[in-house]
C-alpha cells in the first residue's frame, strides 16, 4: 500500500485507508481511485498528486 | 529565432514549478532554465495560511530545495537573479549586466501584495505575507500567545485569522467592508464564516480602517477610524494582490489588470507567454490554484509542439477556514438571478439561480461544504 500527496495542499491519500467519505473503500489503490476524484481539501485533480514514500 | 536557446521560465512559485513539471511529462529533453529573484525553494503558497493548524513552520512548509528540483525536473535554476528587462526582438531576458537567450519565455512571476500607506512609526511591525520568505520573517517576529491584528477580511485575512487562533494567538481583524470576503461570498455565507470565526475567538472590526500605527512597547497601537484603539504585537497586511505587470509593460507587452494573454497563454510579444497570478487570461484574472493548474497543463503542450488552448471546468474556490469549511463558485459577473439560501446556524447552502431556475453559482459552508463536488458538476463553467 502506498501513500500519495497533494502537491498543492499537502493532503495525503493513504491507499490502506481509502477515503470512505467519498465512498472510496480502504485498500483502494491509487489507480482504482476514480479519475474525477479531487483533493477534498483544495480541489485539485488526481494528476496533481505525487506519490510519496510509504510512511 | 534561436532554436538552441532554452525555454526560460521566470518565477519558481506554484505556477513556474507546475509548468516545469508538466513540460517534463511531455518532453524529457527540452532545455529549461528557471530564473527567480528568491531562493527558489519549492513550496505551495496556499499552505502558508495553514502553518499553525498543521503544525508547520516556514522550514517544514518548504517541499524541496533548489538542488532537488533541478535534479528532479532536469533543469537549470538561477536563484537570487533579478530580471531587469525583456528584449522581445532579440529574444533575450535581461538580468542586469547579464542576459539570457530564450526560445520561449514564460512569465510566472506572480502578484504583489498591495501595500497601504498608513501614517505612523509602527511600520516595521506590519507584515505583508506573499511568499515563504515573508512567512519566515513573520513567524520569527511572532511570540507565542501574542496578539495579531490583520488588516483585510478577504480570503487570506480570514484564513490567517483561523490559523492563528488555532495556533493560540489573539486575533483582531480590521476591514472596511461590512462583511467578510465581500467580493467572493453572498451575505449568508459570509455571516456564517464570520460567526464561526467569532466563536473561535476572532474579534472583528468591520466598516472601519486603520488610520495610524504607532510603536507601543515591543508592539504597536492601531488607531482605527471609528475611534477604537487596538494593541498588537504584529500586524498582517492582507488587503489584496495585484498582478505584476511593470516589466512586461516596459518591454512593450500589452497589459491591463494583468499581463494580457489569449487562451494559448500568448502575450502580445512573439514567443512570450504568461500564466498564474500575473496573467490576465482572455480577460480573466483568477488568482487561484485551479486556473493555474489548467494553464500549466495547456501551456506545457503548447511549448512542446502541440498548441493547446486552456479551457476551464467549474472551479470552486476552497476557503481554508476549518472552523467553518467553505467552498464557493461565484456566478458570472452581471448574471441575472438571485440567491436561494438554506441555512441552519453556520451551515449555509446558497444557490444562485437564474430566472429560469438554472444554478449558476453556489456558496456552501459548514456541513453543506461536503456538497461542493456534487454542485460543481451541475454548474456550467463560467470562464470556459
Amino acid at each position: 500500500m502506498k501513500k500519495w500527496q497533494c502537491v498543492v495542499c499537502g493532503l495525503v491519500y493513504d491507499e490502506a485507508e481509502g477515503w470512505p467519505e467519498d465512498g472510496i473503500e480502504p485498500g483502494t489503490t491509487w489507480d482504482d481511485v476514480p479519475e474525477d476524484w479531487v483533493c477534498p481539501d483544495c480541489g485539485v485533480g488526481k494528476e496533481d498528486f505525487e506519490m510519496i514514500e510509504i510512511g | 529565432m534561436n532554436e538552441q536557446a532554452p525555454i526560460v521560465i521566470v518565477g519558481t512559485g506554484l505556477a513556474g514549478y507546475t509548468l516545469a513539471r508538466e513540460i517534463r511529462k511531455q518532453d524529457k529533453d527540452v532545455r529549461i532554465v528557471m530564473v527567480t529573484a528568491d531562493d527558489g525553494v519549492s513550496y505551495s503558497k496556499p499552505m502558508l495560511s495553514t502553518g499553525f493548524s498543521k503544525g508547520k513552520d516556514a522550514g517544514s512548509l518548504a517541499q524541496a530545495g533548489t538542488e532537488a528540483m533541478a535534479v528532479q525536473l532536469q533543469l537549470e535554476l538561477r536563484t537570487y537573479t533579478t530580471v531587469t528587462g525583456i528584449d522581445t526582438n532579440g529574444h533575450r531576458l535581461l538580468l542586469g549586466d547579464d542576459s539570457l537567450a530564450y526560445s520561449k519565455l514564460v512569465l510566472a512571476w506572480g502578484a504583489d501584495v498591495i501595500r497601504l500607506t498608513i501614517p505612523g512609526d509602527g511600520q516595521e511591525r506590519v507584515f505583508p505575507i506573499n511568499d515563504l520568505e515573508d512567512y519566515r520573517v513573520f513567524r520569527k517576529a511572532l511570540k507565542p500567545g501574542g496578539r495579531v491584528a490583520i488588516m483585510g477580511a478577504g480570503l487570506i485575512g480570514c484564513e490567517f485569522a483561523n490559523d492563528l487562533r488555532n495556533g493560540g494567538y489573539e486575533v483582531e481583524v480590521i476591514a472596511p467592508s461590512d462583511a467578510v470576503m465581500p467580493s467572493l461570498l453572498p451575505q449568508a455565507a459570509a455571516n456564517a464564516v464570520q460567526k464561526a470565526l467569532e466563536a473561535l475567538g476572532v474579534r472583528f472590526h468591520l466598516e472601519t480602517v486603520v488610520e495610524r500605527v504607532e510603536p507601543a512597547g515591543t508592539g504597536v497601537t492601531l488607531f482605527l477610524a471609528n475611534g477604537e484603539k487596538l494593541q498588537a504585537d504584529v500586524v498582517i497586511s492582507a488587503v489584496g494582490l495585484r498582478p505584476r505587470t511593470q516589466l512586461a509593460r516596459a518591454a512593450g507587452i500589452d497589459t491591463d489588470r494583468g499581463v494580457k494573454v489569449n487562451r494559448l497563454l500568448e502575450t502580445s510579444a512573439p514567443d512570450v507567454y504568461a500564466l498564474g497570478d500575473c496573467a490576465e487570461v482572455d480577460g480573466h484574472v483568477l488568482l487561484y490554484v485551479l486556473p493555474l493548474m489548467a494553464c500549466a497543463r495547456a501551456l506545457a503542450k503548447t511549448l512542446t509542439g502541440e498548441p493547446t488552448e486552456v479551457t476551464y471546468g467549474t472551479m470552486p474556490v476552497m476557503i481554508k477556514t476549518p472552523c467553518c469549511p467553505t467552498a464557493v463558485c461565484p456566478p458570472p459577473s452581471g448574471a441575472e438571478g438571485s440567491w436561494d439560501t438554506e441555512q441552519d446556524g453556520t451551515d449555509v447552502k446558497a444557490l444562485f439561480k437564474s430566472p429560469e431556475g438554472d444554478v449558476l453559482g453556489f456558496a456552501v459552508t459548514g456541513r453543506f461544504a461536503l456538497e461542493k463536488q456534487a454542485l460543481s458538476k451541475v454548474i456550467p463553467p463560467i470562464h470556459s
